[in-house]
């Protein structure tokens, strides 16, 4: 494992200074151990000028808003306009999400975003899932009427709203029916489906189920068309590296697999005769944030100028704004600990500071009792009080990309990027990225590594604090019990839902899933304009999603070990 | 950690690695979450110590995974639960005793509150593994509830 300091590494070793300093190094550190970061790049000890003229990548880094966008992708960054504060909220009935929501809101959250019962997510409605698991990840809506009353007060026209909402994105369909009741124009509404990438879902199993790979394909470009004639403020791809690292990729590779599909996704839009500078500009990313603190830096950095050349280059835009890389990042819930969890709030601290200093757009932070339960109400409220610390008392969004220029975070962003295209040329060389996750090899990858790392973890050489070094006898105090959501509040939402079923007319729904089948069967229907059609007559997420996947095919994800 | 190295010289009465014994593990998920890296973890990690391990996409019914652990005569039933699955746990432990599958020892992996793994336990959980727990742990533990569920199998069918 150890082994003497591999004197090739220090490149440039001429002045008398440096032959000094080489020369102290290995008198005082003996036998040096050789550091990798996750993504598997040697770590040095020390960076100077010559690292970054040794990388051969000696474009000037430019300035921010400007191509390559390696400093960031505006001109202000988060001096003029701080990132988007966006937690993931998602609890009990749509009363109980509403009431979380503005008491974030309240607090310094600035956009909205939903994340669903993973009922909703499967397909289901509520009256045929086991009661015990309504409404303990996520809130439990299955039609317009539920999404009406999750944002009650909140004004959809002006606040950004992320709906977590894989194809064939009911929750938006149910969202615009919402503001069309109340006369707002969807042309002013704004936010992002935020897990519109099947293919992320399709390897990393998060959500994949509710189409099959062909037709969530299909669904997905006609979601991006409509959206870009009836919402064109909204962002209807958002291309997810989250999955795929919470999954076990690296970070270099969770960029590689996430640009990849960018690709593809774009590719499959201007195969539609769809022109890249006008759906560009509303792709949007979606990424992790781990531990690996300099490492997460440089993947964000290097993953901004490889998508602005691809842009230009590969995808044919000619407007600067199209090879904008606009992101949102979570802090990753898989390097939290149920040992010791109040450290998780510094872990969450940290892996936060990579994001900001990595140039985010947006930013979900993790509530520390995560990794016992799904958070509570308190566990929210610090997460949320981290980034205001971090904003403004901490000061870190005085000045634009403050680590550039840094001899180390420059040259890894150069190693990061080298590594992120050498993983974007194997998905080519399988075809691209539908094929290459449709053949298992992103699968396999992924497993690979989170192997790698889990041996890592069980042999002490990745340290994680409480769980493999410094462990303390177990504090329960610090896990209260979990509280799940009032049973007598969801029997009573459920009842209102069957309720409000039955009274439908019956042919109007079968009218309005008529009109699913009859978009889906020809290939100039919009499916996705059937679905807010069908949202609009009363049918539920469950009625939508059956007929869908009877039109379009079942979704199996892929499944390798 | 694998069963064709040299047999432990200690043999050790609850299954230790030298023995010919290789118990018969289904790791699934049941419910509503497809999050699987633990589940596919655990289950190259079981297959790495010499078991013979059925694994499933995410997902099963209750009676899909009865089905599967007497069609594949399973000693232990993995489930991994991320995000609150192991609330249905006890319906399954029910369901497998009405099947006659009472031997059959079941674990949860994951994240289980400290208030509901009691739950869980009081209801026939053999043991719930935390986020942290070491593969080489929850190996040797499988391999030792695998015996125990073959014992009293031979047990029940002895009475009868």
């Amino acid at each position: 494992m150890n082994k003497p300091i591999d004197p090739t590494i220090l490149t440039g070793a001429t002045s008398p200074a440096r032959e000094r300093w080489e020369r102290d190094y290995g008198a005082d550190i003996g036998t040096d151990r050789a550091v990798e970061n996750v993504s598997g790049i040697p770590i040095q000890p020390l960076y100077t000028a010559d690292d970054r003229a040794a990388s051969g990548n000696d474009d000037a880094l430019g300035y921010p808003g400007q191509p390559d966008y390696t400093r960031g992708i505006y001109a202000t960054m988060h001096r003029g306009r701080t990132w988007t504060q966006r937690q993931l909220v998602g609890l009990g009935t749509p009363a109980d999400y509403n009431q979380r929501l503005l008491g974030l809101l309240d607090r310094g959250a600035t956009a909205v975003s939903l994340i669903p019962c993973n009922s909703v997510y499967r397909g289901y409605d509520m009256d045929s899932v086991e009661p015990e698991l309504l409404g303990t990840c996520g809130v439990v809506v299955n039609n317009a009427d539920h999404m009406d009353r999750c944002l009650e007060g909140v004004d959809v026209g002006e606040i950004s709203c992320a709906m977590n909402d894989p194809s064939p994105f009911t929750l938006l369909a149910f969202m615009l029916v919402a503001a069309e009741r109340r006369g707002i124009d969807w042309k002013r509404i704004s936010g992002t489906s935020n897990q519109s990438d099947y293919l992320s879902h399709y390897v990393a199993n998060h959500m994949f189920y509710r189409l099959s790979l062909p037709g969530a394909r299909r669904v997905l470009m006609d979601h991006i068309a409509w959206c870009r004639q009836h919402a064109p403020r909204w962002n209807p791809m958002s291309v997810v590296g989250q999955h795929t690292q919470q999954a076990g990729a690296t970070p270099a590779e969770a960029m590689a697999f996430t640009l990849s599909a960018a690709v593809q996704n774009a590719e499959d839009c201007i195969a539609r005769g769809m022109n890249p500078d006008e759906f560009l500009p509303r792709f949007t990313f979606f990424f992790d944030i781990s531990l690996s603190f300099f490492e997460e830096i440089a993947k964000f950095r290097a993953g901004r100028r490889i998508w602005a050349r691809l842009a230009k280059e590969r995808l044919g835009a000619k407007s600067e704004k199209a090879g904008r890389f606009k992101f949102h990042a979570q802090t990753s819930g898989v390097d939290l600990t149920r040992q010791q969890p109040l450290n998780n709030i510094a872990r969450v601290t940290a892996q936060a500071m990579a994001g900001i200093f990595g140039g985010l757009q947006s930013l979900h932070t993790d509530a520390y009792d995560e990794a016992y339960a799904t958070p509570s109400e308190a566990g929210a409220r610090i997460a949320v009080a981290t980034q205001n610390i971090l904003r403004e008392e901490a000061h870190l969004t005085d000045v634009i990309d403050p680590l550039g220029g840094s001899f180390y975070v420059e040259s890894l962003t150069d190693q990061m990027e080298d590594k992120i295209v050498t993983i974007m040329r194997t998905i080519d060389e399988a075809g691209g990225m539908y094929k290459a996750v449709e053949s298992g090899l992103v699968q396999r990858m992924i497993g690979a590594s989170a192997m790698r790392f889990q041996r890592k973890v069980e042999a002490g050489e990745q340290v994680v604090v409480g769980v493999n070094k410094y462990q303390a006898a177990d504090d329960f105090a610090n896990r209260p019990p979990v509280e799940r959501p009032d049973a007598a509040a969801m029997r009573r939402h459920l009842d209102a839902f069957r309720d409000a079923k039955a009274a439908r007319s019956s042919s109007a729904v079968a009218q309005a899933l008529d009109g699913l089948t009859r978009a889906a069967e020809t290939a100039r229907g919009n499916v996705f304009g059937a679905v807010v059609d069908g949202a609009r007559a009363g049918l539920t997420n469950e009625e939508i999603c059956t007929r869908l996947r009877r039109d379009l095919g079942f979704g199996q994800p892929l499944v390798i070990i | 950690m694998n069963e064709n190295e040299a047999p432990s010289p200690q043999p050790s009465p609850a299954g230790g690695r030298g023995s010919d014994f290789r118990p018969r593990v289904l790791v699934t998920k049941i419910g509503l979450d497809g999050h699987d890296r633990g589940s596919r973890i655990v289950a190259a990690a079981c297959r790495d110590a010499g078991m013979e391990v059925i694994y499933t996409p995410p997902w099963q019914s209750i009676p899909a995974v009865v089905k599967l652990t007497m069609e594949e005569d399973v000693d232990v039933v993995g489930i991994s639960s991320l995000a609150t699955d192991h609330l249905i746990v006890p319906k399954l432990m029910t369901a497998l005793r009405e099947a006659g599958l009472g031997n059959v020892r079941v674990v949860v992996g994951g994240i289980v509150p400290d208030n509901e793994e009691k739950l869980l336990i009081e209801a026939g959980v053999r043991e719930v593994f935390h986020p942290g727990s070491t593969m080489d742990d929850i190996t040797t533990r499988i391999r030792d509830y695998a015996r125990e569920s073959r014992r009293a199998a031979a047990d029940a069918e002895v009475k009868t």
